[in-house]
């Protein structure tokens, strides 16, 4: 069997486990510290009868364990149940609002790898000068302060402040209609329906939440990218690779970089497991309409069955993510492949 | 009488301690390759030998400050070249293999790509002429099937194939005037030792090669160099001829080096 093939069986074989444990212990969890839902649906001076009746409707009036066997096994067959709040199919609700979040993570960890990994590298070629000073303080930072911090400071500078960007009110202006779904993505779905005026609003929206996720995440990334920068460059084959008479900048980016990047690739596989599981805070503070978004307000409202698809939905985009780095790795390092 | 090649000169260093001082290492090396010539430095571990060569390509540990001297090849100190023209210097006109081939080599890039990235880097080319060139080069150092090994990577090869890569890539694809060999045969089998040797003698004598080989093995130096050059904790306590040195050794460091070598007079 292909290495690859092995590989993928092995990541998907561990899916349902996975799936599976997380799932029961948010069901179990949520049951016991979140509140009651029956008393969020009730009016005030409900009657015991009408409080049972709703109890029925809401599926609370079985025993514990029998809900759970009717969760699951709903499950098995696809059906992730209704959301108490929104009353639609969980499954519906997270398929709307994944754009949302797959949007403004790309763009975030974008920024964050396209800055970090330099910047991680200059600090490493110019170890313990100035270069490096300045970039472990500055990540330093961004590893301390708290991201919704960071992400209230550039809405209080670049739109309470200076108003060069709109404020968070989610992905479009207030009062403006989304193009019709195509991607789901606004830069693009706005594109494609031939709105570039649109498109500019969306970008202005996305601007403060994506460099906010991008700043957070640059911070590891840089100093992941320094610390195994350093230890490669003091390798043999970077002496035989100065010795030859490469320039520094070959030495630098083609031989130590490659070998610096497998740490790297971890981390963002992390981080992005982290990011497209719904940036929690993030998204309240930018009223950006995804799925940590989501997430909070099934918290809130006890809303079981939409809290439990977000957990599964998060579960598995760990899975894939820690696929996808297994996946970068074989392709880096040939010692792997085999 | 003709002119080195190479000319250390009064080489003296240290290295930068934790309290900012310099613990000396090297005390006035100096020796001559002289051109077409196998010079061999030998001596005990620690002695320098290899900080002294690595100086020679600028390549040597950052935390090693120089304090005096001169490193001349072809009139000029190498020492006082900027980033630039040592980087002209380096494999193109001084070529260095070293002891560990496989950790010596990239471990993500295939052998042959590497070399061909050399060769494009002193000689240009396109990208299939070099990896040729490689190709080539690998038959020549006698690696079997040369096409198929060009594109494996360092981790597939045995200690001794990897040197013989190693080998070909500083002296066939760089094609210096210079090769220096820091230990080329430390760590191998006995048997490999000896085929590998037999290979670096017979490339200088074909591409006219001036080099200098960094030994133990006095054995080796007896057999194959023309000269040789004794270092003792940091300073070179003897050079001659390999004759000179073997059958008439002027400090009673090298008699010493010899007797327990059991080569030599005895004394
Ligand atoms: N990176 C380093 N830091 C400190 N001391 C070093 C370093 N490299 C070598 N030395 C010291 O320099 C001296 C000479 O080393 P070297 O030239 O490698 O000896 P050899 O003759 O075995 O090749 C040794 O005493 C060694 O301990
Ligand atoms: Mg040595």
């Amino acid at each position: 069997m292909p290495p690859l093939l092995r590989l993928i069986l092995r990541r998907v074989f561990w899916v349902l486990p996975v799936a599976l444990g997380v799932v029961t212990i948010t069901f179990f969890a949520a049951r016991v510290f979140a509140g009651d839902p029956t008393e969020l649906y009730a009016p005030p001076d409900a009657t015991d009868a009408l409080r049972a009746l709703i109890r029925i409707r809401l599926g609370l009036a079985d025993p514990l364990w029998v809900q759970y066997i009717h969760y699951i096994s709903a499950l098995l067959r696809g059906d992730l149940g209704m959301s108490f709040s929104t009353n639609r199919p969980v499954l519906i609700d997270l398929w709307d609002r994944l754009p949302a979040t797959l949007e403004l993570g790309f763009t975030g960890l974008t920024i964050g790898i396209l800055l970090g990994v330099p910047l991680g590298v200059i600090a490493a070629v110019n170890r313990e000068r100035w270069p490096d000073f300045l970039v472990r303080g500055v990540t330093l930072g961004g590893m301390a302060l708290p991201q919704f911090w960071i992400g209230l400071v550039l809405i209080w500078v670049f739109f309470v402040t200076l108003n060069w960007l709109p404020g968070p009110v989610g992905r479009l202006p207030v009062g403006i209609d989304p193009p019709s779904r195509l991607t789901g993505f606004m830069l693009i779905d706005t594109l494609a329906a031939g709105r570039p005026d649109l498109w500019f609003m969306a970008l202005k929206q996305l601007a403060l939440p994506a460099a906010t996720l991008g700043l957070t995440t640059l911070a590891p990334i840089a100093r992941v990218t320094r610390a195994s920068m350093v230890e490669a460059l003091q390798s043999d084959y970077i002496r035989t690779a100065t010795a030859m008479g490469h320039t520094n900048r070959t030495v630098w980016f083609r031989h130590g970089l490659r070998n610096a990047l497998l740490p790297v690739v971890t981390l963002i596989g992390g981080v992005a497991g982290h990011i497209f599981g719904g940036a929690v805070l993030l998204e309240s503070i930018f009223g950006w309409p995804g799925l940590g978004q989501y997430a909070l307000q099934a918290i809130d409202s006890s809303d079981f069955a939409a809290l439990q698809g977000f957990v599964i939905y998060a579960s598995l985009l760990y899975v894939l993510a820690f696929l996808v780095v297994d996946i970068l790795y074989m392709l880096i390092d040939p010692r792997i492949r085999q | 009488m003709t002119a080195a090649l190479l000319s250390i000169d009064r080489l003296s260093g240290g290295f930068l301690g934790a309290d900012g001082g310099i613990a000396p290492v090297l005390d006035a090396v100096s020796y001559d390759l002289m051109p077409g010539q196998l010079t061999a430095v030998v001596g005990e571990t620690g002695s320098g030998k290899s900080l002294t060569a690595l100086s020679v390509l600028g390549i040597q540990p950052p935390a090693f400050r120089r304090t005096g001297g001169r490193i001349l090849f072809g009139g000029r100190d190498l020492l006082s070249l900027d980033a630039a023209a040592m980087r002209t210097i380096r494999g193109a006109r001084i070529s260095i293999v070293f002891q560990d081939a496989r950790a010596a080599m990239n471990p993500v890039f295939t052998v042959g790509r590497q070399m061909a990235d050399v060769f494009r880097l002193h000689h240009g080319g396109s990208a299939r002429h070099a990896m040729d060139r490689a190709i080539e080069a690998l038959g020549r150092v006698r690696i079997p099937e040369p096409e198929r090994r060009a594109r494996q990577y360092p981790h597939e090869f045995s200690g001794g194939m990897a040197q013989r890569a190693m080998i070909a890539l500083a002296a066939l694809i760089c094609q210096p005037s210079l090769l220096i060999l820091d230990e080329p045969t430390t760590g191998l089998d006995v048997t490999i030792q000896a085929d590998i040797m037999t290979l670096i003698v017979e490339l200088c004598r074909d591409q006219g090669l001036t080099a200098c080989l960094i030994t133990h093995d006095l054995g080796v130096v007896a057999e194959t160099c023309d000269a040789v050059v004794v270092m003792h904790a940091g300073r070179v306590v003897e050079t001659g001829s390999t004759e000179q040195i073997f059958t008439a050794p002027a400090e009673p460091y090298t008699r010493r080096l010899l007797a327990a070598s059991q080569l030599g007079e005895p004394v």
